[in-house]
């Protein structure tokens, strides 16, 4: 059939999402052309153990390309626009992709500019995200420095890429500082635009109890208006204030800029919008979207591109060959929870079950919402999984698309 | 699911007070819901806001977030705050008899 697919972004989703194409249509149905801007993979989720120095940076990053299945085309460029009615897409030095079928990986941008100022006095000084590689070597260096006072945990507003990181970096900060025996020397505060320490009621519950019972403080319903560094002050736009000495900062996300500058490609944060079962464009049916970049009611989190990516490829499959698309996205997510002293929880939860207690993937298996150490042994595990299993398109056993209902404890908060 | 009455009508809405049958509500409704939140006058800027959140509900099937009424409702995020101190995206989704809006994850 010889259909040209391109994929915007070579992160996770882009990754998984080519190596799958290739493994099932091949060389001789479709040419899959990959683009992203630089050669750097950075494995994110280990970005939560640098501060800590329980990962080392360089460990985190492979080359782009070589990620990739010999067959497929990578092209490093910068990602000027597409143009939706001419089915093309426009690079830096004046390349022109055109596509039969456009996949938006591009993932989330962080925009700490856009707070009013995150980015000034104190940035990198006393103020950090750990979001990016750069910004988790530095608080490393100032966690190190720190000999006592109020480190406060924030996250400006939603939406965020893997919402359970904020709370796993308070958790594994209580853990350093007892290790550096001056836990009394520090008081740790979590701040939220939630009404809870999750989203929804019994996670919310299990994990606001951990953060209890490590005297963790819980500040609800502050939504990030201004930060002073100077002053060391968190100010949110409803004018309370959350003193620090240090700040760990998870700022505002929003999609690639190239998405606003694509006429009729986004919404008015820069995501794709997409049917939440198919993850085709409402408008435009040539375009699909996954990972981050998509503008669902999902977690933005590496499980969700995984699990999207076997509806993705069949759904792409079902449209060059002309036929109606028939796999539907559950909205299936699975996270690890690291809650220090080597121990982690579980949660699994899709668009129409939240997290709840149990056992995954069936009722003999790991402790749903439940800390052990079983399920920091599979976060750890999950890393050489994650570069040899899931970026080459392979299925992970036990695990599919699917949200498994088995195991799970249907309670009530 | 309960009942509240507003404007002599009983409608139906859920744990948190919101409307679960955003047809039901009628703009004679809003000004009581909105004293029931604490704001006293809805003056035009509010309107602009409550107007907003119905039109997008209707659009999209939720209300939009605070941050994304900063950025297409005409109105800023801090001056939001000053008409709903409460927080802007419930309190107006409430006023504007639409479902609590839902955020992503």
């Amino acid at each position: 059939m010889d259909k040209r697919i391109v994929i915007l972004g070579g992160g996770t989703a882009g990754t998984l999402t080519a190596n799958r194409l290739q493994r099932t249509y091949g060389e001789r149905e479709c040419r899959i052309t990959v683009v992203d801007q630089d050669d750097d993979h950075v494995y994110q989720p280990g970005l939560l153990f640098v501060p800590f120095g329980l990962a080392q940076p360089q460990h985190l990053v492979r080359s782009r390309p070589r990620q990739l299945h010999a067959a497929i085309d990578y092209k490093m460029a910068q990602i000027e626009r597409v143009d939706l009615d001419a089915r093309a897409v426009h690079l830096s030095g004046g390349i022109r992709l055109a596509y039969d079928v456009l996949v938006v990986a591009t993932g989330a941008a962080l925009l700490p500019e856009e707070t009013e100022g995150l980015t000034g006095p104190g940035w990198g000084e006393n103020v950090f995200t750990f979001y990016d590689l750069p910004g988790a070597v530095g608080l490393h260096g100032a966690l190190e420095q720190f000999q006592g006072g109020r480190v406060v945990v924030n996250v400006a507003d939603l939406p965020l890429k893997c919402p359970v990181a904020p709370l796993e970096f308070a958790f594994l900060a209580d853990w350093y500082f007892q290790r550096r025996g001056i836990r009394d020397k520090v008081q740790l505060t979590y701040v939220t635009p939630l009404d809870a320490a999750f989203t929804k009621p019994v996670a919310a519950e299990a994990l606001g109890g951990l953060l209890a019972e490590k005297g963790i403080e819980l500040v609800t319903e502050f939504t990030l208006g201004q930060v002073d560094g100077t002053g060391g002050r968190l100010v949110s736009y409803d004018e309370r204030e959350v003193p620090f000495d240090l700040a760990v900062v998870v700022p505002l996300h929003g999609g690639a800029a190239y998405v606003g500058r694509s006429q009729g490609l986004g919404d008015e944060l820069g995501f794709i919008p997409v049917d939440p079962h198919s993850l085709q464009h409402p408008e435009h049916p040539d375009v699909f979207a996954i990972g981050d970049a998509a503008g669902l009611l999902a977690s933005k989190a590496g499980s969700v591109a995984h699990f999207e990516g076997e509806t993705l490829v069949h759904n792409i499959g079902r449209f060059l060959a002309g036929q109606p698309l028939d796999a539907t996205f559950d909205g299936h997510t699975n996270c690890f929870v690291e809650t220090g002293y080597h121990k982690a929880l579980l949660i699994d939860f899709n668009y129409d079950t939240e997290p709840l207690p149990g056992h995954f993937p069936a009722a003999v298996g790991l402790p749903l919402l439940k800390e052990s150490h079983a399920n920091h042994l599979g976060k750890l595990a999950f890393e050489w999984l994650y570069w040899h299993s899931l970026l080459p398109g392979r299925e992970l056993p036990g695990i599919g698309s699917a949200m498994p209902e088995r195991g799970k404890n249907h309670v009530h908060a | 699911m309960s009942t509240a009455t507003y404007d002599d009508n009983a409608v139906p809405v859920d744990d948190e007070g919101f409307f679960t049958e955003p047809d039901r509500w009628t703009e004679a409704m809003a000004e009581q819901i909105a004293c029931e939140a604490g704001i006293e006058e809805l003056t035009e800027r509010h309107w602009t806001v409550i107007r907003f959140m119905r039109e997008q509900y209707a659009a999209k099937g939720t209300g939009p977030t605070v941050r994304v009424l900063g950025k297409t409702s005409g109105v800023t995020v801090k001056e939001l705050y000053q008409l709903f101190p409460k927080g802007p995206a419930k309190t107006a989704a409430k006023i504007a008899g639409i479902p609590k809006p839902r955020g992503c994850i």
